[in-house]
């Protein structure tokens, strides 16, 4: 399956990742185009009635009491934060 | 003192030889010698190790006889180490103290051991030759003109170059046991679970695992039995008694089946390293194990099964870096998403960038099913190749890569770096267990036997490695000194 320009653009944008300009996107439909052809030795294959393997040992999410077990640490975790103040983190205006 | 095992350097403190303060004091020296060239350390914590040394001197003076209290070792900078700078080879967390530990670095500290600082490592763990690393590339101490493999590329230089003699791994494709081989140590990736990802900045959850690298698998067996065991605080580690691997390792080999697997033996397996493998499966013979020819049918789509989980996981897990709770964020942000484009374009490297795309868009509607529901139905069939295998043999041997290291600088193309990775990859998405032990040389570069087993047989993997040990030198030989200019 081939990727496009406007796929590269796409999945920058539902990823967040800001592109400098098109020579920078150009430069990922290349790459990605090569990857993506690698990959493309799946689609050979017949899975017809393979269930899909998540976990290596099948395993399932296993479920703890539920207790509280951690205390509030908000300084320490906020100490690394680029910018707070009065215990919240700040970002840009969202709402006028 | 700089080329011993940790089993020595505890017989060398038990016996008074030197204290922990001056083995680490040396430890230091050549760093601050050597580093310079290889840059294998990105952080060195050199007050807190000599002050954890000269506890650790007063414990034995007091009786402390723990086999790993004292010893030095390195930690790969993608474990959490609370107030110590911990940036996972990134611009995008250069600036980020762990507010906490990992419990695999928890453990080690509990058992005594002393960290040396934090080491080099692929830019989020991705790469296969430590180049994409923010703090610059790591020269192999065997031939500075060569990488040292990756993602463990710091770990396993400093280890090879007598820096520390031991350090902490990660694997998600052969991260651990590919830098292993091309610096001629012992790396050892146990099963997924086995040890405890919680403070291990994830990469690919599903496939992460930490481990140790050192100068042997006896050392190797001591370090995975501290790190090893189930922890509450990851939801996927595995609630089962931690075998005494240190045990096992003197069980004679006689009677040992070993598979080797047809698909690892095939085109593209440089004829230097093939020749040292075939020299240790003689070994192996003259111990008495009998050796089978086995087949991995689906070996070849194990890169790009991986190339579709691996990013698709990372996409998800990288999705954390937002410029609002922890390392970098863009100047002037002009709104929301300002914020977020600007911070991740600035934060991450090509090779990552690469990946979130790649992960991005297989997942994303109308793709979905076409890759990655494709890729984990191929991984299913891949790990059903390791369990049919080991119906018939014990264990699997083979090259851990299919080169020595190669030319820093040689590999520009994405696929033919990710291809590097064939015999390594299979593994993580089966979830079993590999090692890799120095098996002799190509050229100046070191060649590395893997050798895989079944799910859980950590133990047996060590013994295999270990009885291989005591019969060959290769994990003895070091690389010259060589100054930093």
């Amino acid at each position: 399956m081939a990727i496009e320009h406007a796929d590269v653009l796409r999945a920058a944008h539902l990823a967040r990742l800001g592109l400098k300009d098109d020579a920078e996107a150009h430069g990922y439909v290349d790459d990605l185009t090569h990857i993506l052809e690698m990959v493309d030795r799946l689609q050979a294959v017949d899975t017809e009635g393979v269930a899909p393997l998540s976990h290596p040992l099948d395993a399932t999410q296993r479920l703890r009491p539920d207790e509280v077990t951690e205390s509030n640490q908000r300084e320490t975790f906020q100490a690394c934060a680029p910018a707070t103040t009065e215990g919240l983190y700040l970002v840009p205006r969202v709402v006028e | 003192m700089h080329h011993k095992t940790l089993t020595e350097l505890a017989q060398g403190l038990k016996a008074g030889d030197f204290s922990s303060r001056e083995l680490t004091t040396h430890l230091f020296e050549r760093i601050e010698r050597f580093d310079g060239d290889i840059n294998s350390f990105i952080t060195v914590t050199r007050d807190q190790a000599l002050t954890a040394a000269d506890a650790a001197d007063a414990a034995r003076a007091k009786g402390d006889s723990r086999p790993l209290a004292g010893l030095p070792l390195a930690i790969k900078d993608i474990f959490c180490t609370q107030g110590v700078r911990t940036s996972c080879g990134s611009k995008m967390l250069d600036n980020f103290e762990a507010p906490y530990n990992a419990t695999v670095v928890e453990k080690l500290e509990a058992a005594g051991m002393i960290s040396l600082g934090k080491t080099n490592m692929d830019e989020f763990a991705m790469g296969s030759s430590n180049e994409t690393s923010y703090y610059g590339a790591v020269k192999n101490p065997w031939d500075r003109s060569a990488i040292p493999g990756g993602s463990s590329g710091g770990s396993a230089a400093a280890v090879a170059a007598g820096l520390a003699p031991a350090a902490m791994g990660t694997d998600t494709g052969g991260s651990i046991r590919q830098p292993a081989a091309f610096c001629g140590i012992t790396g050892l990736k146990p099963t997924y679970g086995r040890v405890s990802r919680y403070g291990m900045i994830a990469f690919a959850s599903s496939l992460d695992q930490g481990g140790p690298m050192a100068r042997s698998a006896e050392d190797c067996a001591h370090l995975l039995g501290a790190m090893a065991g189930h922890d509450l605080r990851d939801s996927t580690s595995v609630s089962r008694v931690v075998p005494d691997y240190v045990a096992e390792l003197d069980t004679p080999l006689a009677g040992l089946k070993i598979g080797l697997p047809k698909e690892y033996f095939g085109d593209g397996l440089d004829s230097d390293v093939e020749s040292a493998i075939q020299e240790a499966i003689r070994v192996y013979e003259s111990l008495g194990a009998t050796v089978c020819e086995v087949s991995l049918p689906h070996t070849h789509l194990a890169v790009p099964a991986y190339y579709v989980i691996a990013p698709a996981e990372a996409s998800s897990n990288l999705s954390r870096y937002d410029g609002v709770r922890f390392g970098h964020r863009c100047d002037n942000p002009a709104d929301l998403e300002d914020l977020y484009k600007r911070t991740r374009a600035e934060g991450f490297g090509d090779e990552v960038k690469r990946r979130i795309l790649i992960g991005t868009h297989t997942l994303s509607e109308g793709f979905f099913d076409a890759y990655y529901r494709k890729a984990q139905q191929v991984r299913r069939l891949i790990r059903q190749d390791f369990l049919d295998a080991f119906d018939q043999v014990d264990v699997l041997m083979g090259p851990a890569a299919p080169t020595p290291a190669f030319d820093l600088g040689a590999k520009k193309d994405p696929v033919s770096m990710y291809l590097q990775d064939i015999y390594t990859i299979a593994v993580n998405l089966a979830g079993i267990p590999g090692i890799s032990v120095p098996a002799g040389f190509a050229g100046k570069r070191p060649v590395g036997l893997q050798i895989l087993g079944k799910h859980f047989a950590e133990g047996q993997l060590l013994n295999v490695a270990h009885q291989f040990q005591q019969a060959t030198d290769w994990h003895r030989r070091h690389p010259a000194d060589q100054e930093t200019t």
